[in-house]
């Protein structure tokens, strides 16, 4: 598999690690509730077709990346910068 | 046998060569097949069940019969195919899976008792009793079964792993590969074309045919010539492409050194590609298969392509008298070359009723082959026609039963082939590799000229694609015959038809499944072992699902394929960990002080990809105990040093920085004094401890923090995470100083006198209280102070620049022996901490919270930070929870171990009766005895309680007071004095 | 007062010629890690090439030449490789001093490129890795900053710790292509 680094152009599967669903991005506020915090810190979708998730190129530049990814065909869609990803 | 004047070998070259201990010769461009057979050798292997005599099969890598074991001592490499395996002076082969020889195998006794080993044998028979499995089924089978052996040696010969790049990657070079890399390489794409054979031309070396006007080998020698002279094209010989992955990635295996008893130093025998294309063009060709009769498995039996290769490239017939049977055309093809070369052939036998005539041979039309004789080499076949039957001498028979593409690659990200009746065989899904496409045969275009125009057509979609122009030019003159066919998968009749010559599967094995209820081509393939062999049934896994459909009474497109998976043919696990042996396994970190510590005999500890000296031995000292007693006593009593330069150390700087530190950690940053260094504490965001340090401030906008060295990694990505993910508009940059610095612990009763002794100024102590820090000058250079204690003793960390790291901790530990100590290393640290109640990973294992560990009111109630919601779970802070205490046998001499469960006394050391557990031990020159740390129920609650501490695993059953976790000095005045 | 001797990363190991392919270690002068506070990258440009000839790098580049070189080192980071840095540049960007963390070493020779290939995922032939551009990846399992400078050659970054790793990797790899002729 091949991630295209906005960075460091595409680079081979080896260089990224590998966090999780992109919902890490959207720490609730401390009051937001228990439901919320548990929501945030334990549920996760498990889909087969598109996802959004953050990889770290860690054997690269050191940027965390928001990455489209299909699980069903593997495909990688848009990739960013999760410092340019904040909503 | 040879035949004068025919073949690609060079005749000037004998190359000389052993075959079971019996010398041989061949010539330059054999193949140990074909030089076998040029030397009358018929029997190459033995079947993996039961021990039948084989021949080989065919003249490429999907050869299912003849494995032989190459080279000797750690060298040894079982399972080679004689068909890939070029002779070379001093080429040294052994035939396999027979006992005590090839001529004559004890084993074959297992054909006698065929009857009773059809398919689903082992898995009913070795069912019961249940206890007779490991101590005599499994050793007894495993004996008997698998084909070539390992050396049992580590490996003696060098593999390699490597990278490439290309627009264009080009599997294959038949004439569609080499037309597909010419029109690319013309154009100037990058290009690289790969050939598993170690000469490229494919079929056309095998064939007769012409293509432009001249024989189709000189035509591909043209071709090649004129690539290798352009710069943009990487012809790539000897290598299989035997995967396709995601990103256009492909797995190539090159074979670099098998063809040559050369081993020049540092060179890799087998060289494992990854190589990444923009686009490829699958040319990969066809196998032909065979069809399935009685003992069809003679040696001599052979496909027709094969028997055509043996003659027309390497100059071979594999019998004097060679009979063909088949169901297209290429039976007579085959029949016409054998004859040109002054071979007899007795008949062809073509199963078509409507197959053309011919006056060149004698030819049976609706006919079957449908026996044949001749244990150790085919005597004679009976072929059966609306006549009857009737018996044929023949010593070598080639078999057609038609070609099926090479769809692999195709359907290696999961796609299934498509079945064409027209030419009764499965073709590639288009589209079913991103970026790839196939041409030629391996598409189901069996003619010279289609291969060569579906190769250009395929390379100038590529080029359009890619932006490139290409110019239109004429393709070469080529036959272009149909390719006619009537499907023939297996003769009817009594006896043993062979599929699955590998794995000695039959076509009543596949029935036999189909009858079983196993009709999922799937459920077929695992109960009767058909195509699980090294060759995954390469020419015989389309039969067998025939023969499946059949007995099912289902179509084949309903019947479908098994899945196809990489690699397409054998990879060594000795390539694809190329490299990452011996050093290469992963990288070693040392210390400045690595040299030093090793020149004073300190054994190494491995801490992530750290070396750090367990402890310093001197002469008279019989165990590592006394070393690190002695060490301890360094510290407590005079000084001691240590190199501490693994921590992470992580230099946070902008006006935010502040802010960011009182976010990562629970407790506050951001009113710590300049020149002032606090001990944080890391949550992660479900509130459980990630990790400790200390960080000190050197400016209003500028820290320097230290993670522990384990989590030096994990912390740096964490920070990363927090910054740019959650707080990417905090002014707030850092970066990884951990290898700038050398940094030693220095500390002792005497630490504050040695350092004088050093420092281009003496400490003035009212500069430096307990969690100071500021910079030093040392020898001239600049340097960092920081009054820290991971000893409970008066203790600085001294920083250089690493450059001077070596040099300063020679005087280090030069001064301390002086003052009375010395160095001291991993096991007295540990010592010293466990002593004092400092927690390392040992107690932050991640199912430890602040409140477990006694910290609850490090979580700062005055601000936000990681964890700091989910570390507020009231489930988390209940007094019962296992938190942190000191333990101590309540005997001198009791023993501790760290891994141990707590239980009350009085309780049975059971699962449910779990108090807690011990997570660090050590043997206490303080104390005079064992102490530990452990988590218990209750925690601090239990102080002065007695409880058992059990460990099962090495019997172990000690009973121990519950005391604090501070066994030393608990108000800490040595530390801050 | 003591006398603190300085020790290269690689002391005792380079230089290495195998075949055609040459590895030494070099001394690059001062490396200051250069990352830019917020809003702040054209200014501290500016203030680069005013300072020191060069200006701020864009990913996987380099900018500068054999006597200071501005080195692409990452998201939001450059190493000032060279020269001490000049004190302006601290207003715009965080300076690190990071003269004592990295081993580097200069690989170069026919076959240097052959070299790399068997180590770094990433293709580095001159026809898309030419002089002036830099990059971030691993060298076999370490992660590494590689630049094409003059000549050909290619400066490796590497962790100062791993100096005997890397070394290790690159002569086998070096030999490896070397056996091949
Ligand atoms: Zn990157």
């Amino acid at each position: 598999m091949r991630i295209p680094c906005p960075l460091c152009g595409t680079r081979d599967r080896r260089e990224f690690w590998y966090r999780g669903a992109a919902v890490d991005l959207e720490r609730p506020a401390p009051d937001a509730g228990v439901e919320a915090w548990d929501d945030f810190v334990y549920l996760r979708e498990n889909p087969a077709g598109p996802t959004r998730e953050l990889w770290y190129h860690e054997g690269g530049c050191g940027a965390w990346l928001v990455v489209e990814r299909d699980t069903v065909t593997h495909e990688i869609g848009r990739v960013a910068l999760a410092s340019e990803e904040r909503s | 046998m040879r035949l004068a004047g025919r073949g690609l070998i060079d005749r000037s070259k004998p190359v000389a060569f052993e075959f079971d201990g019996a010398r041989h010769s061949g010539f330059e461009g054999d193949t140990l097949a074909s030089a076998l057979l040029a030397n009358g050798v018929r029997v190459m292997g033995r079947s993996f069940k039961y021990h039948r005599p084989r021949g080989v099969l065919s003249a490429g890598s999907e050869e299912p019969n003849a494995l032989v074991t190459v080279g000797a001592g750690d060298a040894r490499e079982p399972n080679v195919r004689a068909t890939m395996q070029e002779i070379h002076e001093g080429l040294q082969a052994w035939s396999q899976n027979r006992w005590p020889s090839l001529g004559f195998d004890l084993m074959a006794v297992n054909d006698l008792a065929a009857p009773f080993l059809g398919a689903g044998f082992y898995y009913k028979t070795f069912m019961w009793p249940r206890s007779f499995w490991e101590k005599l089924y499994e050793p007894v089978i495993r004996r008997a079964a698998g084909l070539g052996a390992l050396s049992g040696q580590a490996g003696g010969e060098r593999y390699e792993r490597a990278h490439a790049f290309c627009d264009l990657l080009v599997i294959g070079a038949g004439p569609a590969g080499l037309m597909a890399a010419l029109v690319a390489g013309r154009a100037g794409a990058d290009v690289i074309l790969a050939d598993e054979q170690a000469r490229m031309g494919g079929r056309l070396l095998a064939e007769t045919y012409e293509v432009d006007g001249q024989a189709g080998h000189l035509w591909a020698d043209v071709v090649l010539a004129e690539l290798d002279a352009l710069p943009n094209v990487r012809r790539m010989g000897r290598t299989t492409v035997f995967g396709a992955y995601d990103g256009g990635t492909y797995g190539a295996l090159e074979r670099v050194l098998h063809h040559s008893g050369r081993r020049p130093r540092g060179a890799p025998v087998e060289t494992y590609w990854t190589i990444v294309a923009k686009r490829a063009v699958l040319a990969a060709g066809a196998i032909e298969r065979p069809v399935a009769f009685r003992n069809n498995d003679r040696p001599g039996i052979m496909t027709a392509g094969a028997v055509r290769a043996y003659v027309n490239r390497w100059g071979v017939s594999p019998g004097q008298s060679v009979a063909v049977f088949g169901n297209s055309d290429d039976a007579h093809r085959t029949a016409r070359d054998l004859l040109a070369a002054g071979v007899h052939v007795p008949a062809v036998i073509d199963s078509r009723e409507d197959a053309p005539e011919s006056r060149d041979f004698e030819l049976r039309r609706g006919a079957v082959v449908c026996d044949a004789s001749g244990r150790r080499g085919l005597e004679a076949v009976t072929i059966r026609t609306a006549q009857g039957e009737e018996r044929i001498a023949a010593d070598a028979l080639a078999v057609t039963g038609g070609w099926n593409p090479t769809v692999h690659l195709t359907c290696h990200m999961n796609a299934r082939p498509v079945w064409r009746d027209d030419i009764a065989c499965f073709v590639p899904q288009e589209g079913a590799v991103p970026g790839l496409r196939a041409a030629g045969a391996c598409n189901g275009a069996f003619s010279t000229a289609t291969c060569l125009r579906e190769g250009a057509a395929a390379a100038r979609a590529v080029l359009e694609e890619l932006g490139r122009t290409v110019r239109d030019e004429p393709l070469p003159e080529a036959e272009d015959d149909p390719y006619r066919i009537a499907p023939l998968w297996a003769v009817s009749g009594k006896g043993r038809a062979w599929l699955d010559f590998q794995n000695d599967v039959t076509v009543k094995d596949v029935k036999q499944a189909a009858q079983e209820n196993f009709r999922s081509v799937e459920h077929m393939k695992r109960y009767t072992t058909q195509g699980m062999a090294t060759d995954q049934g390469k020419n015989s896994n389309v039969a067998a699902l025939a023969v499946l459909a059949d007995a099912t009474g289902r179509g084949i497109p309903q019947t479908g394929t098994t899945t196809f998976r990489p690699p397409y043919s054998p990879v060594a696990i000795a390539a694809l960990g190329a490299g990452a042996e011996g050093k290469g396994f992963r990288p070693e970190r040392f210390a400045t002080s690595h040299a030093a510590s090793i020149e004073r005999g300190a054994p190494m500890i491995e801490a992530g990809l750290w070396y750090r000296p367990s402890y310093f031995p001197r002469d008279g000292e019989s165990d590592w105990r006394q070393s690190c007693d002695r060490e301890v006593g360094y510290v407590r009593e005079a000084v001691g040093v240590a190199d501490v330069s693994t921590l992470g150390k992580i230099d946070i700087q902008g006006k935010d920085a502040a802010a960011f530190l009182d976010f990562v950690y629970s407790n506050m940053f951001s009113t710590l004094k300049v020149g002032r260094v606090r001990y944080g504490l890391m949550l992660r965001e479900d509130g459980f401890v990630m990790d400790d340090g200390t960080t000190a401030r050197l400016g209003e906008k500028h820290y320097l923090m230290t993670t522990t060295t384990a989590a030096a990694g994990e912390v740096m990505k964490h920070l990363e995470f927090v910054h740019q993910g959650l707080q990417p508009d905090w002014d707030v940059r850092f970066v990884s100083v951990t290898e700038q610095w050398a940094q030693f612990a220095v500390a002792g009763p005497k630490a504050r006198e040695l350092l004088d002794g050093i420092l281009d100024a003496p400490l003035d102590a009212a500069d430096w209280p307990f969690m100071s820090c500021g910079a030093v000058s040392v020898g001239g250079i600049a340097g960092r102070l920081f009054r820290i204690s991971f000893s409970g003793e008066q203790g600085f960390e001294i920083a250089v620049p690493a450059r001077y790291g070596a040099a300063l901790f020679d005087i280090l530990t030069d001064r301390a022996e002086a003052l009375g100590g010395g160095p001291y290393g991993m096991e007295a640290l540990n010592v010293l901490r466990i002593e004092k109640g400092f927690i390392t990973h040992a107690e932050i294992h991640g199912r430890t919270t602040a409140f477990d560990i006694g910290m609850g009111r490090m979580v700062s109630a005055k601000k936000d930070c990681i964890g700091k919601t989910m570390s507020e779970r009231p489930g988390l802070l209940e007094a019962d929870r296992e938190r942190l205490v000191g333990l101590k046998p309540i005997n001198a001499d009791g023993r501790m171990l760290a891994g141990a469960h707590l239980f009350r006394e009085e309780d049975p050391p059971v699962r449910e009766n779990g108090q807690g557990y011990v997570t660090s031990v050590c043997h206490s020159p303080m104390l005079g005895q064992m102490i530990g740390l452990g988590f218990l129920k209750g925690g601090s609650d239990r102080h002065g309680e007695i409880v058992k501490m059990w460990d099962g695993l090495r019997g172990v059953t000690t009973l121990c007071e519950v005391t604090g976790p501070v066994f030393f000095d608990p108000d800490g005045g040595r530390m801050r004095g | 007062m003591v006398e603190l001797v300085a020790r290269t990363p690689c002391a005792g190991l380079l230089p290495l010629r195998v075949g055609a392919v040459l590895l030494d270690e070099v001394a690059p002068g001062a490396l200051t890690s250069v990352s830019p506070y917020k809003g702040q990258a054209e200014a501290l440009s500016k203030v680069l090439q005013a300072a020191h000839g060069m200006g701020f790098p864009a990913p996987s580049r380099a900018t500068g030449d054999r006597q200071a070189r501005a080195i692409w080192f990452g998201h939001g980071q450059a190493m000032l490789v060279g020269p001490a840095p000049d004190p302006a540049l601290a207003d715009h960007a965080a300076l690190t001093d990071q003269s004592d963390a990295w081993a580097a070493v200069r690989l170069h020779g026919p076959g240097a490129e052959d070299v790399l290939a068997r180590l770094v995922p990433v293709d580095l032939r001159a026809g898309s890795f030419p002089e002036g551009h830099s990059m971030r990846s691993l060298l076999f399992h370490m992660t590494a900053s590689i630049t094409r400078i003059e000549d050909g050659a290619f400066l490796i970054l590497a962790f100062r710790s791993m100096a005997a790793t890397l070394v290790h990797d690159l002569q086998t790899a070096m030999e490896a292509v070397a056996a091949r002729g």
